[in-house]
C-alpha cells in the first residue's frame, strides 16, 4: 500500500463503499487472483483428462501428436509470449501516465491476439479438412490407432477453450482501448489495465503448457 | 490490547458510541422504490433478498416433488405415476434441492445479507458481480426449467455417464443450466473472500472474525477450488452428447469411472459447501443464546477451514463399488474417518459453550438443537458409510438416502431456518410469532424423523435407492416416511404463514431483539441503505458478553457515508496499525 495523502480528494472512479484508491486496487487485484486459480482448476480437469488417457494410450499420443504442426504450434507461442510483453509494456505506461503509449501497447496486444487466432484458424480448417474432426464426427484414417478420434477430442476442448479465453482477452482489450481514448486512466487509477493484464499472463501460460504437450511429445 | 491502540488514537480519531436508531424511517427496505429498482439493485442487502425469494421458490418446487414421490411409493406397485416420470421426479428432486436451493442457500441468501454487516463495510467488494452472479443462477434456472419442459432428465442428480450420454430426454439443457450456475457459485466465493479480506472495519482482526464468517471464508475457498471442476466436468458431458467425445463413454473408448472421479471431485466438496456455513450460523446462535463467549473460538475457525481441506481429499468414498482398486479404497476410507474429527471438534465446542451458560430457547436456538441432535446422527452413520465393509453392503440402499437427509435437511436446512429465524428482525424490521415459530419447528422435528428414520432401518434391510417398485416387507417403512413426509409439509405450511403474516402485520422489532454482541445487531432494524452512518470500531471479540454493550457501538463519525477525504485517510492508517 503505499501512503495515502491527506490531500487525496474523493476521486471519480472510488467507489463509495471502499476507504481509498489502494483499497479498492487491492481488492480489485485479489479477486482477479482468486478468478486466475479458478480458471487453472477448470483448465485443470482437462490437464487431468489429458494425463489419464495418455497412460493409457502413449503410443497414441506420440502417433496423433505427429499431425500437428510444430512450426506454427512454436510461432503461436512466441506470438503470445511477445503478447504477454506487450501487455506488460501496456500497464508500465499507464503506471507512468502515458496514455498514447497505453493505447499503442493495447493494439499490439491485440494484433498479436488476432495473428494467434488466424494461426489457429488455419490450424483447425486444415484439420478438418483432412476429416480430423471432434469426437464422432472423426473420419481420417491416416492413424492407425483405434481412439485416435479420443486425442483429437481433448486437443480440441484444450485448444478450443484456450482460443474462447484468447476471444475474450481481446474483447477486453478493445475495451480497454475505448477507455483509454476517454482518459479514463491515468497513473491513479489503472485497476482495469493491470487486471487485464493478470488475465491475459494466464492465458498465455496456459497456451505454454498446452504447446509442449500437444505439439512437441512426438 | 486492542484497546490501548485504541487510546493512542482516540484524538485522532475521535472514536464515540453510535447508538442504533429505533425503528428508523429511511431504511434499505423503503429507501428505493419499485421494481426495476429492485431488479438492478447492487445492494448486497437486497441482492439476499432476490436470492431468497428464487431458494424460496425452489424449495417449494423440490419439496412438492419430494411428496410426488413420498405419495407414489405408499404402495410396492404402481400407484398414480408411471415409472419413467418417478424418474424424471426423483432426478428433479435431487437436482433442484443441491443445486437450485441447498447450494445458494446460506452463502448467496444469509451470507449475502450478513457479510458485510458483520465486516463492518457498506458492500461486498464487488457489488455489480454480486448482481451478476443473481442474473447467472436465474439464467441457469431458466435453462434447467427448460430441459424440464423438453422432455426431462432421468438420470439421477449425478448424471452419471453412460446412462447421461444415451438417454433420451433434454440432458443437455439440464447440465448445461448446472454449469452456468456453477459460475454464479463461483463469483459469490470470489466476492466474499475478496471481501473478508480487503473490506474489514477497523479492529477486525482474523482473532476477532465473527465465526460465521469463517464458516463462509472456508465455504468462499472450497466454492472457488471445486466448482470449476463440475464446470469442465459437465462441459465434457455436453461435449460427450453433442459431439461424442469419447471422454466418458465407454462405448467410445472413454472410461465412466473418470467421470465419477471428476464429478465427486466437486460433488463431495459441495456437500461441505452446504453445510459449513451453516456451521458458522449455528456458532453464532448457540453463543448468542447462550450469553456467554464461544468456547474455543479457534477450533471451531479452523476446524471449517480443516473440513474444507480434507474434503478435497474423501471424494473416492462414493466410487467403493465403482471398480476403484482396493488401494484406493482403503485410503478414502481413512480419509474420510478424517472428516469426523474437525466435526466432532466443532460438535463439542458448542456443548461446551452452552455448559453454564443462561440458555434462551428462543426459536433460532431451538432449530440449533434440533441442528446439534440430527447432523449428529447424520454424521455417525456417515462414518458408518465410509467403513469400507459397511459400504459393500450399503452401498445405494436407503441408508445412503437417510444419511444424505439427515446431514443436508436435518444439518443444513436446519441450520438455514435458525439464520433466518435469528436474522429475520434485521432483515425485515419484524418479529414473527415465536410461539408458532416452535410449534412450526417441533412438527418439523417429528415429521423429520418419521421420514428419515424408517429408511435407516429398510435401507440396511437392502431396500435399494431410487426404485420405483419394491417388495411387501419394505411397505410398513414406506407408508410411515410417507406420513412423515406430509408431516414435514404441514410444518413448512404453518412457517410461510407465520412469516408472511410477520411481514404484513409483524410487530416491529428493536435494533437488537436477541441482546447479541455481533456488529450486525448494533445497527437499527432493518439497516439503512448503506449500512454504517459511520465507521465502526472494533475493540472486543464479537461473542464477550461479558463487555458492556456500549463497549460494541463505536465507531468514527464519517459525513457522507464515507465519501469525506479526511477521515478516509485516518481509517486507513488506523486499519494498518491494528492489522
Amino acid at each position: 500500500m503505499s501512503q495515502p495523502s491527506a490531500t487525496e480528494e474523493r476521486l471519480e472512479h472510488l467507489k463509495h463503499y471502499f476507504i481509498d484508491s489502494d483499497q479498492q486496487f487491492e481488492a480489485s487485484k485479489m479477486g482477479m487472483w482468486v478468478f486466475l486459480v479458478t480458471e487453472i482448476l477448470f483448465f485443470g480437469g482437462l490437464f487431468l483428462a489429458y494425463i489419464v488417457y495418455r497412460a493409457w494410450y502413449p503410443e497414441l499420443y506420440l502417433l496423433a501428436s505427429e499431425e500437428l504442426h510444430t512450426f506454427w504450434g512454436a510461432v503461436n507461442t512466441v506470438v503470445l509470449i511477445g503478447s504477454s510483453l506487450t501487455v506488460a509494456m501496456a500497464i508500465r505506461s499507464a503506471q507512468l501516465n502515458q496514455i498514447k503509449g497505453l493505447i499503442i501497447n493495447l493494439w499490439i496486444t491485440i494484433g498479436l491476439a488476432c495473428v494467434f487466432m488466424v494461426i489457429k484458424y488455419f490450424e483447425y480448417a486444415e484439420k478438418f479438412g483432412k476429416g480430423i474432426l471432434p469426437g464422432g464426427y472423426y473420419t481420417y484414417d491416416g492413424i492407425e490407432h483405434e481412439q485416435a478420434n479420443i486425442f483429437f477430442s481433448i486437443y480440441y476442448m484444450m485448444t478450443g477453450l484456450h482460443g474462447i479465453h484468447v476471444l475474450v482477452g481481446i474483447g477486453l482489450m478493445l475495451w480497454l482501448v475505448y477507455k483509454a481514448k476517454k482518459k479514463v486512466f491515468h497513473s491513479g487509477y489503472y485497476t482495469p489495465v493491470e487486471i487485464t493484464g493478470l488475465y491475459w499472463h494466464l492465458v498465455d501460460i496456459i497456451w505454454i503448457f498446452l504447446f509442449p504437450l500437444l505439439y512437441l511429445i512426438d | 490490547m486492542a484497546t490501548n491502540e485504541e487510546n493512542s488514537n482516540t484524538k485522532k480519531l475521535q472514536v464515540r458510541r453510535f447508538k442504533p436508531e429505533e425503528n428508523p424511517e429511511k431504511h434499505y427496505l423503503n429507501e428505493e422504490k419499485g421494481i426495476w429498482a429492485w431488479m438492478t439493485t447492487v445492494d448486497h442487502k437486497k441482492i439476499g433478498l432476490l436470492y431468497l425469494g428464487s431458494i424460496t421458490f425452489f424449495f417449494f418446487v423440490g419439496g412438492v416433488l419430494a411428496l410426488l414421490l413420498r405419495t407414489e411409493l405408499l404402495t410396492p406397485a404402481q400407484s398414480f405415476i408411471d415409472a419413467d416420470t418417478y424418474n424424471q421426479v426423483f432426478t428433479l428432486h435431487g437436482a433442484i434441492m443441491i443445486f437450485f436451493f441447498l447450494i445458494p442457500s446460506v452463502p448467496a441468501v444469509l451470507g449475502n445479507f450478513v457479510l458485510p454487516l458483520q465486516l463492518g463495510a457498506k458492500d461486498v467488494a464487488f457489488p455489480r458481480l454480486n448482481l451478476a452472479s443473481y442474473y447467472i443462477y436465474v439464467i441457469g434456472a431458466l435453462f434447467t426449467l427448460f430441459a424440464i419442459f423438453t422432455g426431462g432428465v432421468d438420470t439421477g442428480w449425478t448424471f452419471y455417464t453412460p446412462y447421461s450420454a444415451t438417454t433420451g430426454g433434454n440432458v443437455m439443457a439440464m447440465t448445461f443450466g448446472v454449469f452456468i450456475l456453477g459460475f454464479s457459485s463461483i463469483l459469490t466465493g470470489l466476492n466474499f473472500i475478496v471481501t473478508i479480506h480487503k473490506m474489514r472495519a477497523p479492529g477486525i482482526t482474523w482473532n476477532k472474525l465473527p465465526l460465521n464468517l469463517w464458516g463462509l471464508y472456508a465455504t468462499s475457498l472450497i466454492q472457488i477450488l471445486a466448482t470449476p471442476v463440475l464446470a469442465i466436468t459437465l462441459l465434457l458431458l455436453t461435449m460427450e452428447r453433442l459431439l461424442q467425445i469419447g471422454i466418458f463413454d465407454p462405448a467410445l473408448g472413454g472410461d465412466p469411472v473418470l467421470y465419477q472421479h471428476f464429478f465427486w471431485f466437486y460433488s463431495h466438496p459441495a456437500v461441505y459447501i452446504m453445510i459449513v456455513p451453516g456451521f458458522g450460523i449455528i456458532s453464532e446462535v448457540i453463543s448468542t443464546f447462550s450469553r456467554k463467549v464461544i468456547f474455543g473460538y479457534w477450533a471451531i475457525a479452523l476446524s471449517s477451514l480443516a473440513i474444507a481441506f480434507i474434503g478435497f481429499l474423501v471424494w473416492g468414498h462414493h466410487m467403493f463399488t465403482a471398480g476403484q482398486s482396493s488401494l484406493a479404497n482403503m485410503v478414502f476410507s481413512f480419509l474420510t474417518f478424517l472428516v469426523g474429527i474437525p466435526t466432532g471438534i466443532k460438535i463439542f465446542n458448542w456443548l461446551a459453550t452452552m455448559y453454564r451458560g443462561s440458555i434462551d430457547m428462543k426459536t433460532p436456538m431451538l432449530y440449533a438443537q434440533v441442528f446439534l441432535f440430527l447432523f449428529t446422527i447424520g454424521g455417525f452413520t456417515g462414518i458408518m458409510l465410509g467403513a469400507l465393509s459397511v459400504d459393500i453392503h450399503l452401498h445405494d440402499t436407503y441408508y445412503v438416502v437417510a444419511h444424505f437427509h439427515y446431514v443436508m435437511m436435518g444439518g443444513m436446512v436446519m441450520a438455514f431456518l435458525a439464520g433466518l429465524h435469528y436474522w429475520w428482525p434485521k432483515m425485515f424490521g419484524k418479529m414473527y410469532s415465536e410461539f408458532w415459530a416452535k410449534i412450526s419447528c417441533a412438527i418439523l422435528f417429528v415429521g423429520f424423523n418419521m421420514t428419515f428414520l424408517p429408511q435407516f432401518v429398510m435401507g440396511a434391510q437392502g431396500m435399494p435407492r431410487r426404485y420405483f417398485n419394491y417388495i411387501d416387507q419394505f411397505q410398513s417403512f414406506h407408508q410411515f416416511s410417507t406420513i412423515g413426509a406430509y408431516v414435514m409439509g404441514v410444518a413448512f405450511v404453518i412457517m410461510a404463514i407465520y412469516l408472511v403474516h410477520s411481514l404484513l402485520k409483524g410487530k416491529r422489532a428493536s435494533s437488537n431483539p436477541w441482546g447479541s454482541r455481533a456488529l450486525e445487531w448494533q445497527i437499527s432494524s432493518p439497516p439503512s441503505l448503506h449500512n454504517f452512518h459511520h465507521v465502526p470500531v472494533i475493540v472486543n471479540g464479537p461473542y464477550d458478553y461479558h463487555k458492556p454493550m456500549s463497549e460494541f457501538q463505536l465507531g468514527i463519525a464519517a459525513s457522507h457515508n464515507g465519501h469525506h477525504a479526511e477521515e478516509a485517510v485516518n481509517v486507513s492508517q488506523s486499519e494498518k496499525e491494528q492489522a
